[in-house]
């Protein structure tokens, strides 16, 4: 409860959410770092929680041009007819961002994601990457567990009105509140490489179908050299074999990822807004969670399916 | 992304948006982007400062302005080709009536209080439009969905009672830190500086006794020869030493209980000169009333600080002082006001005092605060959940999918491996006297009983009609409307002090009367049976309504973790959303809206199952949702702060 106090700007801004979470809890969130690479309406949404909820700094990578696409599922980019003013995705959701809260720092970090190296993670608390190839997940993951500061890492991806979150607090230790008890609880997690490493049999029953899912889809692009969600109802084919071939490898039944589901993960890539707003909520929430060391963070996959609404939380992880 | 008939379903729909604040925002964001191309919104409000943190529509710039205006422009100004229509108006205003409310496809609701849902609800149904209810607190939420005939409306269920508290507990006994607030700012406040004409349970007679006679002096009334520090000092005395101290010769009141203790002014600040007169002439010269603060004047800058018993009594006096110095104007109009500084630092003080007497932990200003102008919860993660939730759901609703709508709970724990959990939405209660035509019955004693106590006591407060029409057969006893003729207001006024036996109309055992609320479009048939006695202590109101559900009583949310330092959510400051009100002679309440429980036992909703999206749920396990989710969550709005009636 030490440290600096909270300005009384802050204390009037923030009061409904200091309500929920605590002062202490907001000085931490006043004093972290994220960063986000791949601006898509699911990290769009999740840029305007956390900014909202006042963490410390931001910072966007997306070089990507504006597109009428990129317009769609998004509301940080004031419309304009000629779309010609240039600048990158981040540069123009920056501007939007640090409206949304002055006292956060927003800024643009340029530069191909595969491309920072270690050291440049070194300054960030929370990492979240959306939007990228199997490679890079792997990659940033792996980057940021090189460090000797827990940095959080998480991806987070949605096709279709389908969703999907992955979670690495390595070692992640918090408070949890049991009656009146305040008790230490210790977390272990796997790294995405590890994590997807696992063969599927030894999986507890009843994993979400969209986990086996979106698996499939991911080696899929992988293997065919794509951007993630470059695919299209001609895929399918190739989509529904490479299922067989892995859950053959797996000795899972094929029944276990559904022609349908696949077919709505390959056809239609784009998101959709609710499923991005559910997404970037449920996001928001961990990585809320995760800084302030309050609650219990997810471990370590989360999935949302709009079809049947259920919001499911997986353990995929050895221990 | 969304299918070909989605889209279709999404570019023809009208939506009415009823709340343009927490929930509002998001759900008017995730519309725009989801294709809606028509959508009206109705929000009374203006926007305020604490609503930043998660309004995100809104700026600094704009406090002060309609929330549902500012709205709209903020998000034409990504998607400038759709129609929003804004109105800064109430939904309960007589224009946005039957006809109002059919022009559209699907009313989405984001509301912070019950009495403005339950009216959305019955225009609804008369309108037969359906209705995408929502609700947030901190980190809990939901949605539900009303469609006329084929799920339960809003009022099917038994919502929440005001969390009453006797008034002896309030006026004697309090063991809570809510108690004391209860007191501090229903009785103390209220006769300090309120309206001296309000009954207050507040002993104001220096000589409490039954040979108190009626010429003894209110000790409220500040004597002639007093300056304000003498007037304050002898009500603080008065209130937390010579009432406790007449409290305590009771020995049958302390018998299982701890006694409390009197705390005098000379027991408290013996040790320092308690005129300050140099600090006063400071704050005289101050003009600006808004920015008067008890705590600025003593130095005190943390409201996150628990104040110690001088801290609060210095904080008592300096508030009380300058309320009489610099705001005497006001004084006898005051109500309390959250966002009145020096009265929420009043109210604190003299709660924590009370609270020191009977050994209570005291509370910081900030959490006396959050309990006393029954302050909300809220972030902007778990309104951006329900928002998208909502939105699923409307789609469904204009696809005419009714069969796979889902009720869906957001969760602060997951339940079975859920954090967002859809279950089946309820059928309609066949009994439930909105939605369905089954007569209420009503025991009265028609030969004492006025046609005034059946109206405040039944027709307006438990059935929640604003516009009423009473009638016996053809013959109408009484209406309320704009379009009526002298004559007939002064005979409906007539009327109301006729009892039920002796109306033109007689109201007597046997009698089926016809309410009506002309606006909502509702009409209940009450059966009357006379009955001669009732229990006063058990049937204040001296008439017992049947088939109209009484509210549950509010859940003490004490299984919900506190998960911080500043903000507990214990049981005592969970009133989370609580307005402490008066709700009749006997019961001093807090309205807490939040909390809706999921019914027990054989009515507990069933978890919902899509065909073909996962093997079917294990039915024990289906059975079993843990205990701490049986509470679950809210009506709340995540919109705003005060139970107000809009």
């Amino acid at each position: 409860m030490n440290g600096e106090e909270l300005t009384e700007q802050e204390t009037a801004l923030y009061d409904r959410q200091i309500r929920v979470w605590g002062v202490d809890a907001q000085r931490r969130l006043s004093k972290s770092h994220v960063f986000v690479s791949g601006l898509k309406g699911t990290v769009i949404e999740f840029c305007k929680n956390i900014v909202l909820a006042g963490v410390g700094s931001l910072t966007l990578n997306d070089d990507n041009p504006v597109t009428e696409e990129a317009l769609a599922a998004n509301f940080l980019i004031p419309f304009d007819e000629n779309m010609g003013g240039g600048g990158s995705l981040a540069e123009l959701c920056c501007d939007s961002l640090k409206d949304f809260n002055p006292m956060v720092h927003v800024s643009v970090e340029k530069g191909d994601l595969s491309s920072f190296d270690v050291d440049f993670f070194e300054k960030f608390d929370v990492v979240v990457i959306s939007c990228c190839s199997l490679a890079a997940k792997k990659s940033v993951n792996e980057k940021c567990r090189k460090l000797s500061k827990r940095v959080a890492f998480y991806t987070v991806d949605c096709r279709d009105s389908c969703g999907e979150i992955f979670v690495d607090l390595q070692k992640y230790a918090y408070a949890k509140k049991k009656a009146d008890e305040t008790v230490e609880c210790q977390l272990q997690y796997p790294s995405f490489e590890e994590a997807i490493a696992i063969p599927w049999r030894s999986l507890p029953k009843r994993v979400s179908k969209l986990y086996f899912a979106m698996r499939v889809v991911e080696r899929f692009e992988e293997v065919e050299r794509r951007k993630p969600g470059e695919t299209s109802i001609e895929d399918l084919p190739n989509v529904l074999k490479l299922r067989n071939e892995l859950c053959l490898a797996h000795s899972l039944n094929e029944s276990q990822i559904p022609d349908a589901l696949l077919e709505r993960l390959v056809v239609s890539t784009k998101e959709f807004p609710p499923v991005s707003a559910v997404l970037g909520g449920i996001l928001g929430q961990e990585v809320i969670k995760a800084i302030s060391g309050k609650g219990d963070p997810l471990k370590n996959f989360f999935f949302f399916d709009a079809v049947d609404g259920k919001g499911l939380i997986e353990d995929i992880s050895t221990s | 992304m969304a299918s070909v008939q989605q889209l279709s379903a999404i570019k023809d729909a009208k939506v009415l948006m009823v709340g343009a604040g927490g929930i509002g925002c998001e759900l008017l964001k995730t519309l725009a982007l989801s294709g809606f191309q028509d959508i009206h919104i109705i929000d009374m409000d203006t926007i305020e400062v604490s609503n930043l943190n998660r309004q995100f529509l809104f700026r600094q710039s704009h406090v002060g302005q309609s929330k549902a205006k500012v709205a709209r422009d903020a998000v034409l100004r990504f998607r400038p080709k759709i129609n929003i229509k804004s109105y800064h108006a109430n939904v309960k205003d007589s224009n946005f009536n039957v006809d109002f409310f059919k022009q559209f496809s699907v009313v989405l609701n984001g509301l912070d209080n019950l009495d403005a849902r339950r009216h959305v609800n019955r225009l609804c149904l008369a309108a037969d439009v359906p209705l995408v209810e929502s609700g947030t607190t901190g980190f809990l939420g939901q949605v539900t969905v009303h469609i006329k005939g084929k799920t339960e409306c809003y009022e099917c269920q038994p919502k929440p009672a005001p969390k009453t508290y006797p008034v002896c507990t309030i006026t004697s006994t309090p063991s809570k830190f809510v108690h004391c607030i209860v007191w501090a700012k229903d009785l103390l406040f209220a006769k300090l500086f309120g309206d001296k004409n309000q009954d207050n349970d507040l002993n104001v007679r220096s000589n409490d006794t039954a040979t108190s006679s009626e010429h003894s002096e209110d000790i409220f009334e500040p004597r002639k020869d007093e300056d304000i520090q003498q007037y304050a000092n002898r009500i603080y005395d008065h209130v937390f030493g010579h009432n406790i101290q007449t409290a305590l010769s009771n020995e049958e009141t302390w018998k299982n209980r701890n006694k409390p203790r009197p705390i005098y002014v000379k027991d408290v600040l013996s040790d320092e000169p308690i005129q300050q007169n140099g600090n006063v002439d400071k704050l005289l010269a101050n003009d600006n009333l808004s920015s008067l603060s008890a705590m600025a004047y003593l130095g005190l800058k943390n409201p996150q600080d628990i104040w110690s018993l001088k801290e609060n009594s210095r904080v008592f006096f300096a508030a009380l002082k300058l309320f009489f110095s610099k705001r005497q104007k006001e004084i006898g109009n005051l109500t309390f006001d959250k966002d009145d500084p020096l009265a929420v630092e009043f109210v604190t003080a003299a709660a924590n005092i009370r609270a020191a007497s009977f050994n209570i932990p005291l509370h910081s200003l900030f959490e006396a605060k959050g309990i006393a102008g029954n302050i909300v919860h809220a972030v902007a993660t778990t309104n951006a959940i329900i928002a998208g939730l909502i939105v699923i759901e409307a789609i469904k609703v204009l696809q005419n999918d009714a069969k796979n709508c889902r009720m869906t709970y957001c969760l602060q724990h997951p339940s079975r491996k859920m954090l967002l959990m859809p279950v089946e939405p309820f059928e309609p209660n066949k009994s439930c006297y909105v939605c369905s035509e089954t007569p209420l019955l009503l025991e009265v004693n028609t030969n004492r009983a006025k046609l005034r106590d059946l109206v405040e006591k039944v027709v307006t407060s438990k059935l929640g009609m604003s516009l009423p029409l009473i009638a016996h057969g053809s013959g109408l006893l009484y209406e309320v409307g704009d379009d009526l003729g002298k004559d007939e207001v002064a005979n409906y006024e007539a009327n109301l002090e006729k009892v039920l036996s002796e109306l033109p109309y007689a109201i007597t055992g046997g009698t089926i009367i016809t309410v009506e609320d002309l606006q909502q479009e509702l009409v209940c048939n009450i059966n009357i049976k006379h009955r001669e006695e009732f229990d006063e202590e058990k049937e204040p109101d001296g008439m017992v309504l049947h088939g109209w559900t009484p509210a549950a009583p509010a859940a003490e949310n004490n299984k919900e973790p506190t998960d911080n330092n500043g903000a507990s959510t214990s049981s005592t400051s969970k009133p989370a959303s609580a307005d402490v009100m008066e709700a009749d002679d006997d019961e001093l309440s807090i309205v807490e809206p939040g909390v809706e429980t999921l019914p027990a036992g054989g009515k507990k909703r069933k978890l919902s199952d899509v065909p073909n999206s996962e093997a079917p749920i294990d039915e024990k396990r289906a059975k079993k949702i843990p205990e701490e989710n049986n509470v679950i969550v809210m009506l709340d709005d995540g919109n705003d702060d005060d139970i107000t009636a809009s």
